[in-house]
Parts: C-alpha cells; sequence; structure tokens
C-alpha cells in the first residue's frame, strides 16, 4: 500500500467555502442563516480577539516594543498573522515586476487588523468606460448593489455623515467621531483651499446594534482586533455567528491545493493539505465558493487543471490571473509648529482617522483619468518601536521650547525634552486611488516553483502606466499645498519624477482586485454577474477577484455586498435545483 | 448596562481583575508563575522568543559601554529617570538579536568609539573620566558641524540616538514622562474646550449636531 493517501473527509456538504475573509465569512454567515450546510476552510489558525489578546497592551509588554516580525509584519501587536513573505510559501515576479503580495492566514484573514474604512462604489465607480473610454463596465450597476450595501451597512454598522455626494453614495450611518485637534487644521486647510474633509467612514460601532457586540471605547487600536467585537472583522462579526447556527464546519489550517471537478466539468468539492497533520484530504460539497483572496482564488483555479479544463479550471477565456490591479498610493507629511509643546490629554479616539477627503476634482480639468481619496494621520498616540527615531532632522530646524534655535542632534537633558516637545505635532496624509485594471498586469502559475506542500507558486507581472504615475504626482501637489496652507513643514514624502513621484509599489496598498473579472461575455470574463463562473456553474468567487474595476474606494464593502449578493443567489439556485 | 458601568467593567476586565483577585489570594499561597508573554503569542512566535531571549549578543564591555552611551543622551532629570534606569541597554541586547541589520552598526560602532578614544585619551570609553565622555561625544552627536573624519562616528551615534530615545520613551518610565494619556477605555467627545480656545477653533454646528453623543 502506498504510504502517501488522501483522505475523505467524512461528511459531504451543500456548499464549501474557501477562505474566511471578508468574502468567505459573509458567504458563510449568509449560507448557514438560510439552513445550508457549509463547510469553511481556513489555510490558518482559530482566532478570536477577545482570546488572543494585543488591544489595550502597552509597548513594553513587547519585548521589541512593538516592532514588526516576520510573523507579524504590521508590528508585534497587529492582528495579522503573516505579512509580505510567508515561510515556506514563496511568489515570484518577473520582467523586473515590483508587486508585493500580503497574505493574512488566519480566521478572517486580513479583515482582522484593516483600516475599517468603509466605502461604497458610486454609480459612475460600476460605469467607468462610459465615461473616458479605460477599462470595461461592470455587468451591475450601483442599483444592483445598493440594497446589499444597506443591508451589510445595519448588519456590521458604519459611522459617518450624510453627504448627498454624487460618486460617494452615503451609507445607513451611525454618528461619526468629533474630529481630533490636528484633523480640525486639516478641515480648516481643506476649506480654504476647496477641499472636502468630512467625516470618515470607518466600520466601528460608536452605538451599539446589538447584544453581541460592544460599542467602541476609543483606544484606537482597531487594527489590535477588538475584544468586545465593536469593529469589523469577518472572524468575529461574521464567521463566530454563522458558527452559532450549527450549520457551518470551520477547518481551519486546510490550505487548498485544487478544485476537484466531475466528468460533467461540474466542482464536486476541494482538495487540501491539513497544516497540522500534514495529510492529504478532500472534501465533497454541491457548491463551491472561492474566496481565498483575489490572488490565491486565481491560483486555485490556474492550478486546478484537467483534461477538460486544460488551461485551469473556469479558464477557457485564459482570463484568470489578468486585470490585477491595487490602489495607487503616496504619501507626505510633517511637523505642525503650532503644535509643538501641546497640553497633553487622551487623543486616541477611533482606530483611524476621523476626517477624510473624498475624491472631489473633475477630471476633464486633468491629466489623468479617476481619483483618489485621502486619508489623514497624527496626533498623540501611543509610542511604539520607531518613536523618536531621526530627531536630528527635526530639533535642528525648530526653535526649541526656550525659543532658541539649537544644533540639530545633540544629547542629554536639553535632548530628552526635544522629545517631549516635539511630541504630538507630526501629522501625516495617504493617498489612495483608482487605477486602471490592465490585462497586460497579471499573476500566472510559476513553472519552475511549488511552495512547501508541492503547490505551484504565483508569478507576478505589473507595471504602472503614465495614468498612475501622474496621478500621483497630483497627490504630492495636493499634499503640499494642505500642508502649506495649515502652516506646516513637510518632513516626509518629498518625491519627484525620479521615483514617479513616490507612487507606491502595487500590491502595496494591499487593495489588489480583478484576477477573476466579472462579465457577461465568457470570452472576455471569468464570472457572471452573480460570480458564478460561466462555464461551471457550481463554483462561485466571492473575494476582490471580480471586480471589474476598483474605484478610489477601499474594496472590503463591495467585496461584502457582493458576496452577499452572490449567497443569496446560490440560496435560490440552489433551491431551483439549477447548481 | 450604561455606558459608565460599562466603561468600568472593561477597565477592570482588562487589568484589574486578575490584580484584585492575586492580591487576595498572595497571603495564602505562592503566586502563579507570570506568564513571559502577557500578548497574543502564536506558537511560532512563541519559539522564536524564547530563542532570542536564550541567546546574547554584546559582551559584558560592549554593555558597559552601551549603558554609559544611554545615559549620556537620556539621563535623569526632574521630570524622569535616566535611560538606563527605564533598562533601555536591555532593550538594545535584545533589539539587535531581534533585527541583525543593526548588529554590525553597533558592534563595530562601539569598537570605533574605542579606538578613537584610544587615539586621544589612551583609553577605551568605558575608561575614560567623564569630561573625556563628553569631549568624545560632542565630536559625533551633531551631524551637521561635525568634522568629515568623524561620519562614522556620526552614524553610530544618530544609531544609539534612535534606539535610545525609542526604548525609553516606550518604557514605563518613558511613556509616563511624556504624558501619553490613551490607551484606556474613555469617552472621544472632541478636543477639550480650553485646548480649543488656546488654538481659537471651534466646532461648527454641524459637526455638533451629528457627532456622537454619550450620555453624561
Amino acid at each position: 500500500m502506498s504510504e502517501f493517501q488522501i483522505k475523505k473527509t467524512p461528511k459531504d456538504y451543500d456548499v464549501c467555502i474557501v477562505g474566511s475573509g471578508a468574502g468567505g465569512g459573509m458567504a458563510a454567515y449568509i449560507l448557514a442563516n438560510a439552513g445550508i450546510k457549509v463547510v469553511l476552510l481556513e489555510a490558518g489558525p482559530l482566532y478570536d480577539p477577545a482570546k488572543n489578546v494585543t488591544q489595550m497592551k502597552w509597548p513594553w509588554e513587547s519585548p521589541r516594543r512593538g516592532a514588526s516580525t516576520m510573523y507579524r509584519n504590521f508590528g508585534d501587536f497587529d492582528a495579522a498573522y503573516g505579512g509580505w513573505e510567508l515561510e515556506g510559501e514563496p511568489y515570484t515576479r518577473k520582467d523586473g515586476t515590483k508587486f508585493d503580495w500580503f497574505r493574512s492566514r488566519m480566521l478572517g484573514g486580513r479583515t482582522n487588523h484593516w483600516g475599517r474604512i468603509s466605502l461604497r462604489f458610486g454609480p459612475k465607480d460600476f460605469k467607468r468606460k462610459n465615461i473616458d473610454g479605460l477599462g470595461d463596465n461592470w455587468p451591475i450597476g450601483y442599483e444592483d448593489v445598493a440594497p446589499y450595501y444597506d443591508k451589510i451597512d445595519q448588519l456590521i454598522g458604519i459611522f459617518g455623515s450624510k453627504e448627498n455626494l454624487p460618486n460617494d453614495p452615503d451609507s445607513i450611518f451611525l454618528p461619526p467621531p468629533k474630529p481630533r485637534l490636528h484633523e480640525l487644521f486639516i478641515k480648516e486647510a481643506g476649506t480654504a483651499l476647496n477641499i472636502p474633509v468630512i467625516p470618515s467612514r470607518l466600520s466601528i460601532l460608536t452605538k451599539p446594534i446589538n447584544k453581541d457586540r460592544g460599542a467602541c471605547f476609543f483606544c484606537a487600536q482597531c487594527n489590535r482586533g477588538c475584544t468586545v467585537h465593536a469593529d469589523f472583522s469577518s472572524s468575529s462579526v461574521l464567521v463566530n455567528p454563522a458558527l452559532k447556527t450549527g450549520n457551518v464546519d470551520v477547518i481551519p489550517n486546510a490550505m487548498v491545493r485544487e478544485v476537484n471537478t466531475n466528468s460533467a466539468g461540474k466542482a464536486t468539492g476541494v482538495s487540501f493539505v491539513n497544516k497540522d497533520d500534514k495529510q492529504e484530504y478532500t472534501v465533497n460539497a454541491k457548491v463551491v465558493v472561492l474566496a481565498a483572496s483575489a490572488c490565491e482564488s486565481a491560483r486555485l483555479l490556474l492550478n486546478s487543471k484537467s483534461t477538460q479544463f486544460p488551461n485551469g479550471l473556469a479558464n477557457s477565456s485564459g482570463v484568470v490571473g489578468k486585470y490585477l490591479h491595487d490602489s495607487t498610493g503616496a504619501d507626505m507629511g510633517g511637523i505642525l509648529p503650532k503644535l509643538v509643546g501641546r497640553k497633553r490629554y487622551n487623543e486616541d479616539g477611533v482606530g483611524g482617522m476621523h476626517v477624510y477627503t473624498p475624491w472631489w476634482l473633475e477630471n476633464k480639468k486633468l491629466d489623468f483619468p479617476r481619483g483618489y481619496h485621502i486619508e489623514y494621520g497624527g496626533g498623540m498616540g501611543m509610542p511604539g518601536y520607531g518613536y523618536g527615531f531621526g530627531m536630528q532632522g527635526t530639533n535642528g530646524k525648530y526653535p526649541g521650547r526656550d525659543g532658541k534655535q539649537k544644533e540639530a542632534g545633540g544629547y542629554g537633558a536639553s535632548l530628552k525634552d526635544d522629545y517631549r516637545y516635539f511630541y504630538g505635532a507630526s501629522f501625516g496624509m495617504s493617498g489612495r486611488g483608482e487605477s486602471i485594471a490592465m490585462e497586460d498586469n497579471y499573476c500566472e502559475i510559476d513553472p519552475n516553483t511549488v511552495d512547501k506542500y508541492g503547490i505551484p507558486v504565483l508569478r507576478f507581472h505589473y507595471k504602472w502606466t503614465d495614468h498612475e504615475v501622474k496621478q500621483a504626482k497630483h497627490m504630492k501637489e495636493t499634499f503640499a499645498e494642505i500642508i502649506d496652507t495649515m502652516g506646516g513643514v513637510v518632513t516626509y514624502g518629498k518625491d519627484g519624477p525620479e521615483n514617479n513621484y513616490g507612487l507606491a509599489a502595487p500590491g502595496r496598498i494591499i487593495h489588489e482586485v480583478g484576477t477573476t473579472r466579472m462579465g457577461d461575455d465568457p470570452k472576455k470574463s471569468v464570472v457572471n454577474k452573480f460570480n458564478q463562473a460561466h462555464e461551471v456553474k457550481n463554483l462561485f468567487v466571492v473575494d476582490g477577484g471580480p471586480f471589474v474595476s476598483q474605484a478610489d474606494k477601499n474594496p472590503t464593502w463591495t467585496i461584502l455586498a457582493l458576496s452577499m449578493r452572490a449567497s443569496e443567489y446560490i440560496i435560490g439556485e440552489l433551491k431551483k435545483q439549477n447548481i | 448596562m450604561d455606558r459608565r458601568k460599562y466603561l468600568k467593567t472593561l477597565a477592570v476586565g482588562s487589568l484589574g481583575a486578575t490584580a484584585l483577585l492575586q492580591g487576595c489570594e498572595t497571603p495564602k499561597q505562592e503566586v502563579a508563575k507570570t506568564p513571559a508573554f502577557t500578548i497574543d503569542r502564536t506558537p511560532d512566535e512563541l519559539a522564536r522568543e524564547q530563542k532570542l531571549l536564550s541567546e546574547t549578543f554584546f559582551d559584558e564591555h560592549e554593555m558597559k559601554t552601551i549603558r554609559m552611551l544611554v545615559d549620556i543622551i537620556i539621563p535623569k532629570d526632574d521630570v524622569s529617570g535616566s535611560a538606563s534606569e527605564a533598562k533601555v541597554p536591555e532593550f538594545i541586547e535584545f533589539i539587535v538579536k531581534d533585527m541583525p541589520r543593526h548588529q554590525t552598526p553597533m558592534r563595530g560602532g562601539l569598537k570605533w568609539l574605542d579606538i578613537q578614544c584610544m587615539k586621544r585619551f589612551n583609553a577605551d570609553f568605558a575608561s575614560c573620566s567623564s569630561s573625556q565622555q563628553i569631549e568624545m561625544v560632542d565630536e559625533i552627536a551633531f551631524p551637521e558641524k561635525a568634522k568629515p573624519e568623524m561620519k562614522q562616528g556620526v552614524a553610530f551615534f544618530n544609531l544609539m540616538r534612535d534606539l535610545t530615545a525609542t526604548g525609553f520613551f516606550t518604557s514605563e518610565i518613558g511613556i509616563k514622562d511624556l504624558g501619553y494619556a490613551g490607551n484606556k477605555p474613555n469617552q472621544w467627545d472632541g478636543v477639550p474646550q480650553d485646548v480649543l480656545d488656546q488654538y481659537g477653533l471651534k466646532y461648527d454646528e454641524r459637526a455638533l449636531a451629528e457627532s456622537v453623543k454619550f450620555d453624561s
């Protein structure tokens, strides 16, 4: 007998979901609540911020004072396990590509530490080709998604303000927190420049919405996960309630190898390796839902080759992996001299900005298509590793407490006082914009490389175009204008054409989407308008993969809305016995 | 539960309750062994932490020099204690093991400093008098006026200054010194009025009407 065996999971399910982030969590929640038997596979361990606690901890409770490690790229207190590189799970790049891929292997995926910025796409965002002739339109419009945005607002909770903006639709909002001091200065500057600065839109509960989740107690640490579940993460808000229905089995540490199919060309379930016992398993289900993240789901499809699907599953079009696109990003920040020596008080607030700037300009008057929003940071945050670095670049530029200009750098009591004096006077801003989805930006299977489970890995090919570079240039000009108007002094982010105006490498903003795009034409798209594979009717993709374009909005709220919509469609199709 | 009680419960739940329990039991029995980590650690993380904590990087002479340097950079003053009192040398020992990229600049920098002091004063830095140490530090602590031949020393001292400051202001002593007032359950109801007045600011009527309000 062979030493190598593939074990079959004893139970058969209605639906097998791969991945427990925003898309997978939402599918599990909707399907389980409809009485459907679900198996949810997650490549990482179980996680609950109420048990795996880093919230309300002090910097000295980490020996590295919160610095990042290979296991937590966003810092020792951050909720996300994983990061840009995972041990034994490489990815590769070709043709000089600089693409970075952030992966979080844990229940809830990347929703455990994300910024909670929860923006609806607007009517124009679904039909951009009609406006500028670039890229493609979505096969659906805002009116198709709006009812689901409404349901998600109420199910999950989001704060913000009613603004009636044409392409930044209002959610059903909880009240927002008041701006912090530096945010008032930003707002003042924005108003003078005709740049809107409005309350941010974050999925954090400023008021309780049900008995299961507490309200925010303003510790500014959403990225650490919330012990009272006052912010949205898929693990706390979707998967755990789904488990309570009794209709969901979660298999953690299950790294899915491929989607299995039968001779009729239907998906029958998936094969996976269990990271704990290192054994190979299969699990059978009537429907397979991929939600492993845009690139990971594309990888799964491309690795699911058979005689029937020699090009990878659901990939006769050859589109799987193509049209990969991330948000653009560029940053600038500085010091606000009027804030030095400021009075101390608890300024934590919610985990993130209290104000932001939605896209406000007309592209007709600009030399680039699409727009960006601006995120703001600053204030008297909790010091962590890196606090105080580079004082020699600050204390020689501004007069100290005694009004005298001193020599940069230094040591001793006078230096010690400089750290107090400048504390809380710095701020920063980041542009997050829409790039054009390009067929030639893609991930594919690297023909030469496998990961430690023997699964062929992804290879990335990605080039920014002039559109994105010009957008970054515009961001920098805007930031400099705002900072100047505030009376601030730039300390970082002065970039020029030599480095594409500081335009972040693709992948760095962690909004990568588009690899299994949605469309009406099976020759040009992977899934239909219900996230259902054109070629395999019982196969769905509900992560960021189906995005045709990503807007200048963070993708999570739309992933959630589309996953909810697809899940309701699955319920209907199962009832009608169509799948 | 009203909001005040809710906040109180949170405060007790996160820190207070265990302290209270331990407080009651201490006289009767041995206090349970303090866990090495009070923050979430995955098995991989724990294995690495234990490995790092079991290793030693700096030798005694290097640690002695680091101890002197950190207290020159952040001395005790009338607000708070010194860097060594805040255990900054121990933090630096850990961080160079955690971030190997700091190892050569630190070890080489310390050696560079000793060689400079040997040339000038015929003694290594730690064996120099305080006035000799300050004379040496003055050569490398001011990047913009340092002599070109002191550049390597400037780079080393910048790193020492960074690690000392970050180690100090992330310690219990340093956070108190800095006056960071957060990391506790509270209700954010905007910038305090006296601060708004100081900067001549106020919330506009719309912000006051729309923003979250708290019952008392």
